[in-house]
């Protein structure tokens, strides 16, 4: 099922015409509206008119999440206060929060593109899904919701919190989706198996977000729930999940670009970057009211497939991220992404998805620690053998990421579960 | 035949031993004898308790890995070489000791267990050594 045939079947031609109309208008909009992309369009002597057709996207400024912070809270709406309905803000990990305001009809719009890939994961009138992201600021339990009653299913704003009582209920009310953090997934799925309720719960389709994840957790949590497992893609600034998902093939997310432009430029030179090769990703949303961005840099790290998809839909596909370009670590000068960690780890089956990376300087030398959780059936009583497995896992890791790795096994379930966004990462060094 | 011995891979930090012993004393179930191997990163406590399938599971429910190992129990009489006519009877079969921990009900035996490499040779070696065995049901209630 497709649930906006006319515009997630566009042919090509037609959509650039469609995206080419947009972008002038929303252009001619923020350069009258917002003073922020005034002045930079008139620093690089650039006018509305001299942008007509989509490939002159090139020519106008970036945005980065500075620009953001430094317009906070109200700096870039390009209507009166007194038009928005809504607003979302993300956490800032440093200093400020990241604010995003929407109007009726962004949030209408926002809620479309939701409903479409909800439907593309399968999902139609008579499904019960549970929304288990939180509800709040974060634009995840509220952006599922709207989508999901939009569609016409029975929408359980779960949120986070009580994990057996969201099994329970998941049983006693059918539930056939559930829309969650991975992360978040594995922990439910480890209490579905705690209460044996595998067998009288329906689920069908987990529709997970909000950080990135690798192809092998996707299809283990499959395997283990016996259930579809879609990644579906967003950031607050361009509206929440729903910017992209991936249908029923898993060849990559489809990213709904009629509202929401995407471009892969390098993250060094800011140059395009050709279909297929790795770059930042880049945002310019054609239809927003609110708070409208222009190439809007979201450091994540993916490239782009405009090839038509056998599911029908000729909205691009975006490849399931390589990381963002704020998770790379620098370990003794090599990139190391937390994805590759986890890559190597399930490829081995002998640990569970849960690892903590600590990174540390000891003596002026970067260390690596990984700690992992030792799967239950690989699990011996010979010290010989735990040793043996330690250094397997650090061999595995050591190649994968070509550096010295220390591997610690740890207890099951001693890795914090999070329930939301999963931290991976202990950075300790001190760089001064 | 054998003793299940119950095995709990415990991580190098406070309060996790007191945590396996409080489950235990909470569910009534003893210790009879206990071996703690330590590397630098975790330890492995091994132990022969009243009941061992229970004790797994109870320590199952609070987080921990835990399994039962079947190993073997030999009694040793308190006279100067006992052992050794063990552990030449387990060279001569070809056998190598995983790890072996001793226990003493206060009488006139003391006991050992032993993890070998190939659990049906060692009693054979018992056997050869002229030695018996101590039956699960003596083991699990010393």
């Amino acid at each position: 099922m497709i649930w906006n045939e006319s515009r997630e079947c566009m042919s090509r031609d037609e959509m650039m015409t469609m995206q080419g109309k947009r972008l002038a208008k929303q252009v001619n909009n923020v350069y009258h509206n917002v003073e922020f992309y005034r002045k930079k369009m008139q620093q690089l002597g650039i006018e509305p008119g001299d942008i007509t057709r989509i490939e002159d996207i090139s020519k106008l400024p970036y945005t980065t999440k500075d620009d953001l912070r430094d317009n906070y809270p109200f700096g870039l709406l390009a209507v009166p206060q007194s038009q928005i309905v809504r607003v979302h803000a993300s956490s800032g990990t440093t200093g400020k929060a990241t604010v995003v305001s929407y109007t009726r009809k962004d949030i209408e719009v926002w809620s479309e593109c939701v409903t479409r890939e909800l439907v593309m994961c399968g999902l139609g009138i008579d499904d019960v899904i549970q929304v288990a992201y939180g509800y709040g600021l974060f634009t995840g339990g509220l952006g599922l919701h709207y989508g999901a009653e939009n569609l016409g299913c029975t929408t359980v704003p779960m949120s986070t919190g009580n994990t057996k009582r969201l099994v329970t209920m998941m049983e006693d009310f059918g539930a056939t989706a559930i829309a969650c953090t991975p992360s978040y997934l594995l922990h439910i799925g480890e209490v579905i198996e705690e209460m044996n309720a595998l067998d009288r719960i329906k689920l069908k389709v987990a529709i997970c977000g909000a950080e990135p994840w690798t192809e092998t957790m996707r299809l283990q949590i499959e395997e283990k729930l016996h259930i579809h497992a879609h990644d579906i893609y967003g950031l607050s600034e361009i509206c929440g999940p729903g910017v992209a998902a991936d249908c029923i093939y898993h060849k990559g997310l489809h990213v709904q670009e009629d509202h929401y432009y995407p471009e892969i430029v390098s993250p060094d030179t800011l140059n395009p970057i050709a279909d297929g090769e790795v770059g930042e990703l880049v945002f310019t949303t054609l239809t927003k009211e609110g708070m409208p961005l222009i190439r809007y840099r979201t450091k994540d790290l993916t490239s782009i497939d405009r090839t038509p998809c056998e599911c029908g839909r000729t909205l691009p596909r975006i490849s399931r991220f390589k990381g963002r370009t704020d998770d790379m670590l620098i370990i003794r000068g090599v990139n190391v992404f937390p994805s590759q960690v986890e890559a190597a780890l399930l490829e081995m089956g002998e640990v569970t998805p849960h690892y903590l990376m600590i990174v540390d300087r000891v003596n002026n030398l970067d260390t690596l620690e990984v700690q992992v959780e030792v799967e239950e059936r690989f699990f011996s009583d010979e010290v010989k053998e735990l040793e043996n497995l330690t250094k397997k896992i650090s061999a595995v890791l050591q190649s994968a990421l070509q550096i010295a790795v220390k591997v610690k096994l740890v207890e099951p379930r001693s890795l914090e579960r999070s329930m939301g966004k999963a931290v991976r990462v202990i950075d300790k060094r001190k760089l001064v | 035949m054998y003793v299940k011995q119950l095995s709990v891979f415990i991580e190098n930090r406070e309060g996790r031993m007191e945590k396996v012993t409080e489950t235990l004393a909470k569910n009534n179930i003893n210790i009879v004898c206990i071996s703690l191997a330590d590397t630098s990163e975790y330890g492995m406590l091994r132990m022969i308790v009243s009941d061992p399938e229970e004790g797994k599971r109870v320590l199952k429910e609070e987080g921990f890995s835990a399994m039962l190992t079947d190993v073997v129990g030999v009694k040793l009489p308190h006279y100067f070489g006992a052992l050794n006519k063990l552990t030449r009877e387990m060279s001569a079969l070809g056998l190598n000791i995983e790890y072996m921990y001793a226990f003493t009900s206060g009488g006139d035996n003391a006991s050992i267990i032993i993890k070998s490499s190939d659990n049906v040779k060692a009693l054979d070696a018992v056997k050869n050594a002229g030695l018996s065995l101590v039956v699960p049901e003596e083991a699990y209630s010393l």
